[in-house]
């Protein structure tokens, strides 16, 4: 027990922090920073999961955001003038979107399970557009305008109440996708990630496996979406248009493509960036004004991966080793002293 | 089987539709024709720039949809400055130069682009599929927001030359001239470029180095150049199709992830890095993209998109690489 805290306690910290996130941070902070800073992380994670443990890039993890979150719109809004207006209750809206994610995700995954590398990254980016044009041209689901007055359960009607349960799911997420990885079909998928042909020859069946991988990543997207159209309260196609897309892989790429922790690091930069930026001093002379954010990210996004590609994590990993090596001198000659005595 | 159904769909049985089935409403079914193969033809410029850049380098250029915008700015800026009009320009106005000067301006200053970016970026990283995508990705993502600050966020369109436009009969339903004319410019690309890849020394060259890279470096052709000579004119591709493309449906922010999305639709239908690959594939896009508005029946018409998809899912299954694409 001791060794597990040993081991963890950085994370323990940072989920003791996000937990007690509402007795420091202003109101604002919590609604338009933190809430959807975790929802973007979730949907980040199940990128980086994909990568880190099946190498597959997938860039319909926010189409599958989507699905899900207009699905709950169409189950649950009523009296609206787009969508089915099914007006179901809220926890059933939440079963029935993440079943259909399920579904779109398990025909998406079979289709492009056989295909790998820089076209799997392709075909999957095709999905996300086409998605896209889907519900702004299919007036039955959507339309350009979007869904709007979707409720969150009763239990989840205030602010704070929605950051927990974002906060509480993105941690569930994270040893999950952890735990996960330890499994038989966790390793399977790293086997697949590495030698795909010798994995076929031992018997595993290699399409299968990687449709799963996409249909598990697809729920944890779905269940991001959901939490979205809670927190939102309304879902148009912007919100998985191609560049909301690309941002996603950004975040990815900003925390570190092939760590979990990355996601949700990255996610917090990415959206800090984009309230932030015009506070910094003298950056309007620049001629980076809020307005130009996305051309701040995209520079940030070429050095990290010109300079740093495993992201900022990389990054802290290397500082946190480096200031380890400077304290851990000094400190060796007591430790060894003590080490003597308790013998 | 599948084609057969949807022959026998549009030929006797599309009732209903936006068009009726051609048995009866024949001209209607050949303007749909005309128009999927017209489109095809704008698809085949542009998705060719991108299949013959990762043909030869297995570069995915992530950017060619904002070399595609790139070149349509500034095409549609010289034709105005050209024609001395910013608004309200008709065709009457624009000489065949106005619109010729202007793509050819527009596409070489994509290609110039195009061929810093690979310079500064893509040069030292040969082989990292990847992090050349994800680089292309930052490159697009910082072009789109520099084009929506130097050129706002409003459609421009650009004008075809007054000598093209017009209108002509054909079994009773009325057709522009344009979209022939489009198509003609799409023909002389695509000889231009047959005639570069198999006749020229060069074009040898780069179909050596599709095959084997390893070879043609090791009998001393000076590949770097040859790169840079590819990039150049994939680039400038994208910048040819950006003119049209301005021209046929306008130009604004999201055109660029739009070209995107078809050039890369046409290479995964037909297979990336080939040439031929990418012709199949933009007849076969360009012709379900205009056949499924015009023959869904009318209240379904918007789901036209997911033939589409419907398009990618068949070919998929058959054939994973694309129809003339090679597994690594």
């Amino acid at each position: 027990m001791t060794e597990h805290l040993r081991r963890h306690w950085f994370g323990y910290l940072i989920a003791f922090l996000v937990l007690a996130l509402p007795l420091y941070a202003s109101n604002f902070f919590m609604r338009s920073i933190a809430t959807r800073a975790l929802i973007l992380g979730l949907v980040a994670s199940s990128l980086v999961f994909l990568f880190k443990y099946a190498g597959m890039v997938s860039l319909a993890q926010t189409l599958l955001y989507g699905v899900a979150g207009f699905m709950v719109g169409n189950a649950v809004a009523e009296g609206g003038t787009r969508g089915m207006q099914l007006g179901w209750d809220a926890w059933v809206g939440m079963y029935f979107a993440l079943g259909v994610t399920v579904v779109v995700a398990s025909i998406f995954g079979a289709i492009a399970s056989r295909t790998t590398g820089i076209y799997f990254l392709m075909l999957t980016l095709t999905y996300a557009v086409i998605g896209f044009f889907f519900f702004g041209q299919v007036t039955t689901f959507s339309g350009f305008g979007g869904i709007s007055g979707v409720t969150p359960p009763d239990v989840l009607q205030s602010s704070v109440r929605v950051f927990y349960a974002a906060a509480i799911v993105s941690i569930l997420v994270y040893v999950g996708f952890r735990a996960i990885a330890r499994t038989p079909f966790g390793l399977a998928l790293q086997g697949i990630r590495d030698d795909p042909v010798r994995m076929a020859s031992l018997g595993f069946n290699v399409p299968l496996h990687r449709t799963m991988g996409f249909v598990l990543a697809g729920l944890v997207a779905g269940l991001a979406g959901v939490l979205n159209i809670w927190w939102k309260g309304q879902i148009d196609p912007q919100s998985i248009a191609i560049a909301r897309t690309i941002d996603v892989l950004i975040i990815a790429v900003i925390g570190g493509i092939s760590s979990l922790e990355g996601a949700w690091l990255g996610a917090v930069v990415f959206v800090a960036a984009n309230n932030y930026l015009r506070t910094i001093p003298f950056i309007d002379e620049l001629g980076l004004t809020e307005a130009r954010f996305r051309t701040v990210i995209g520079i940030l996004v070429l050095a990290i991966v010109v300079l740093s590609p495993e992201g900022l994590t990389g990054v802290i990993q290397r500082a946190y080793q480096w200031v380890r090596r400077k304290v851990a001198k000094p400190m060796r000659e007591p430790l060894k002293k003590e080490a003597i005595d308790s013998s | 089987m599948l084609l057969a159904l949807v022959l026998a769909w549009v030929l006797f049985l599309a009732e209903g539709t936006a068009a009726e089935p051609a048995f009866s409403d024949p001209g209607e079914f050949l303007v749909t024709v005309l128009d999927g193969i017209t489109l095809a033809g704008l698809l085949f410029v542009v998705a060719s720039g991108f299949t013959l850049i990762f043909g030869l380098m297995r570069t995915v250029n992530m950017a060619h949809g904002s070399l595609f915008l790139v070149a349509a700015y500034i095409a549609i800026d010289m034709q105005q400055s050209m024609v001395g009009k910013t608004r309200s320009i008709v065709s009457e106005d624009v000489a065949l130069a106005d619109w010729v000067l202007p793509m050819l301006a527009g596409a070489t200053v994509a290609a110039v682009l195009g061929l810093v970016a690979y310079h500064l970026l893509l040069r030292w990283n040969q082989g990292q599929e990847l992090q050349q995508a994800l680089i292309t990705v930052a490159v697009s993502v910082i072009v789109a927001d520099q084009l929506l600050a130097r050129f706002g966020g409003l459609a421009e369109t650009m004008i075809w030359p007054g000598s093209v436009t017009h209108f002509f009969e054909i079994l009773g339903s009325r057709y522009a001239t344009t979209r022939l004319f489009m198509l003609g410019v799409a023909l002389l690309v695509a000889l231009g470029l047959w005639i570069w890849l198999t006749k020229t020394r060069m074009g040898i060259v780069i179909r050596a180095g599709v095959d084997d890279q390893e070879m043609v470096r090791a009998l001393g052709v000076r590949i770097s150049v040859v790169f840079a000579v590819t990039f150049f004119v994939g680039a400038f591709l994208a910048g040819v199709g950006g003119a049209m493309g301005a021209s046929f449906a306008g130009a604004a922010p999201g055109t660029d992830g739009a070209w995107l999305l078809n050039s890369l639709v046409v290479v995964i239908i037909g297979g990336l890095g080939s040439l031929k690959g990418a012709a199949a594939g933009s007849l076969l896009f360009g012709m379900v993209t205009a056949m499924s508005p015009a023959y869904l029946p009318i209240e379904y018409n918007f789901y036209s998109i997911i033939f589409t998809f419907v398009l990618l899912a068949v070919v998929l299954a058959v054939r994973p690489y694309g129809l003339f694409g090679r597994p690594e």
